[in-house]
């Protein structure tokens, strides 16, 4: 095969008036794609506490204590049997633990955890990197 | 002259991940190099056993970060076909999809890290600007750059519009005339040729005996590929070379990663143009009845292995991963052998290796704090024993 010399000479000449390809971060904001995963957040509302996201999370990274406030059971209609409160339901949620496969999410029969975009999810303080969402 | 025997690792510039070689040098020029391997053992089979067969695709997605799609399709085949699911072929082509985006990235990056091996680092920044736009592909996607979760039991998790498609396309043609540049630069700068040329040598013979694989195993004239010889997702229907060089070098198998891109390139295209209509997945029940399997994969590397055994619970028994890189680490002695000390560093990368996705185990005894090493006539003795405690007698075969 025959050898040229200084053949990337042209290609190094032409990236003088190129634009870095580098971005700015963090001056300038990283953009992330539509089906980005980042972190999940939680609709107490929704939860009825069945447990499958706790059980299905390949590390551990998620709790669903019963809160501790509940809501008293609404007044017993005249001829009906007494309803019980809808229990209301906490998320512990490890960040740091967490490898943001939103397969939780995917389980939830409810849709009661959201799955987010946010990724600067980073802490000095480690004790800050487990949220309590309630 | 005297012999002296050095260690490279296993902390060392010029290697990635901690593993140790035992260079017995006779002025520079290597007589004999011994591998030493165990530095990372992250006891990722054992852990397996401990989870479900969902958890586990996350957990064997962390088996190596580069081939991550490699060691979850080839576990989820095994799920698969251990539960007797069939997996719609939209997802397979899915599969087949996010495989060769995978491999390119992997080549390139690659090529990246040959190059600054050589010492030519203006390529290795060129390929690493590049490479970005496959893994922007990726996570446009899946959602994510390197562990791109996209399998899960049964099918994929996330569908391909046409927009994506076309955004894919776009990159993919820009990609395929930077790499058309690159094998210009590759095949035909001095430098590249100088440096890498008659380094490494292993020659075709060799190359069978000791069991390479992947590309280092193409590059000296063995035409294996498990996308050929055991064609599995969609491969036997999909047109592509496998690429080959005999020149038994470094240089050659720079070359057959160069060209085996464009034969990605290719490969994406037929795929994204072929995308059959249908569903995504199907349904796997959680418990897996008793069954054995094995399946193999073509990773980027070479061919990965992965051996599953279910037991009837919704964990494995037994699973065993053999990442490409453990063989192909025969040949690396051989390779080293007679060279020079200078060279090792190339022909080292030149594997490409994955240290991480290869150590299995060893053996620490805390009470006299000495580690052991046992080959294979030690574990077949202990395997026996073992078993004979659990009432099975195997000392007769
Ligand atoms: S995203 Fe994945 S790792 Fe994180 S809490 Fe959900 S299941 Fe667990
Ligand atoms: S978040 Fe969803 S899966 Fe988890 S306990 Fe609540 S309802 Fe069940």
């Amino acid at each position: 095969m025959k050898l040229k010399p200084a053949r990337m000479l042209s290609e190094v000449l032409t990236h003088l008036f190129k634009k870095p390809a580098t971005s700015g971060y963090p001056f300038e904001k990283a953009r992330v794609t539509a089906r980005f995963r980042g972190r999940i957040d939680f609709d107490s509302g929704k939860c009825i506490g069945c447990q499958m996201c706790v059980r299905v999370c390949p590390s551990k990274a998620i709790e669903i204590p019963l809160s501790e406030e509940q809501f008293a059971a609404p007044p017993v209609q005249q001829g009906q049997p007494a309803v019980p409160a809808k229990k209301q339901f906490d998320c512990i949620m490890k960040l740091g633990s967490c490898v943001y496969c939103w397969q939780c999410a995917e389980t939830c029969p409810k849709h009661a955890l959201i799955t987010t975009q946010d990724f600067e999810l980073a802490q000095i303080d480690p004790s800050k990197l487990v949220r309590h969402y309630k | 002259m005297s012999k002296i025997t050095i260690p490279l690792g296993p902390q060392h510039p010029a290697l990635k991940e901690p593993e140790n070689f035992m260079l017995v040098l006779e002025g520079e020029q290597i007589e004999n190099a011994t591998i030493n391997l165990g530095y990372n053992h992250r006891g990722m089979e054992k852990a397996a056993e401990e989870r479900t067969f969902i958890q586990n695709m996350y957990l064997l997605e962390r088996v190596c970060g580069i081939c991550s799609h490699s060691h979850t399709t080839c576990y989820v085949t095994n799920v698969e076909e251990a539960a007797k699911a069939e997996v719609p072929e939209r997802a397979l082509a899915i599969r087949v999809l996010v495989g060769e985006l995978e491999r390119v990235h992997s080549h390139l990056l690659w090529l990246g890290v040959a190059a600054y091996e050589i010492g030519f680092e203006t390529l290795f920044m060129y390929t690493w600007r590049d490479r970005e736009q496959v893994l922007d592909c990726l996570e446009l996607l899946s959602g994510n750059r390197v562990h791109y979760s996209i399998n899960t039991i049964g099918g994929v998790r996330r569908d391909i519009t046409p927009e994506q498609k076309n955004e894919v396309l776009k990159r993919i043609n820009f990609l395929e005339e930077r790499t058309k540049y690159y094998i210009k630069v590759a095949t035909e700068e001095p430098t590249v040729r100088a440096r890498a040329a008659n380094v490494g040598k292993l020659p075709y013979e060799v190359a069978l005996e000791r069991g390479a694989v992947g590309p280092t195993a193409r590059a000296s004239g063995v035409k294996r590929d498990v996308r050929k010889d055991a064609p599995y997702l969609l491969y036997d229907k999909l047109d592509f070379n496998l690429i080959t060089h005999d020149s038994c070098d470094v240089f050659g198998r720079v070359v057959v990663r160069a060209l085996e891109l464009m034969e990605s390139y290719k490969l994406i295209k037929q795929v994204l143009n072929y995308l059959p209509e249908g569903p995504l997945t199907v349904k796997v029940p959680p418990r897996i009845a008793p069954a054995e399997v094995v399946n193999l994969y073509e990773a980027p590397r070479g061919e990965d292995i992965h051996y599953l055994k279910t037991n009837g619970t919704d964990k494995p028994e037994r699973l065993k991963v053999r990442a490409p890189t453990l063989a192909n680490l025969q040949s690396v002695t051989y390779m080293l052998e007679g060279g020079w000390l200078a060279d090792v560093p190339l022909v080292i990368a030149a594997i490409d290796p994955c240290m991480s996705c290869t150590d299995r185990a060893m053996v620490y005894d805390r009470k006299t704090d000495k580690t052991q090493v046992y080959d294979w006539e030690d574990l077949r003795r202990l395997g026996i024993e073992a078993y004979k405690r659990k009432g099975v007698d195997f000392s007769k075969f």
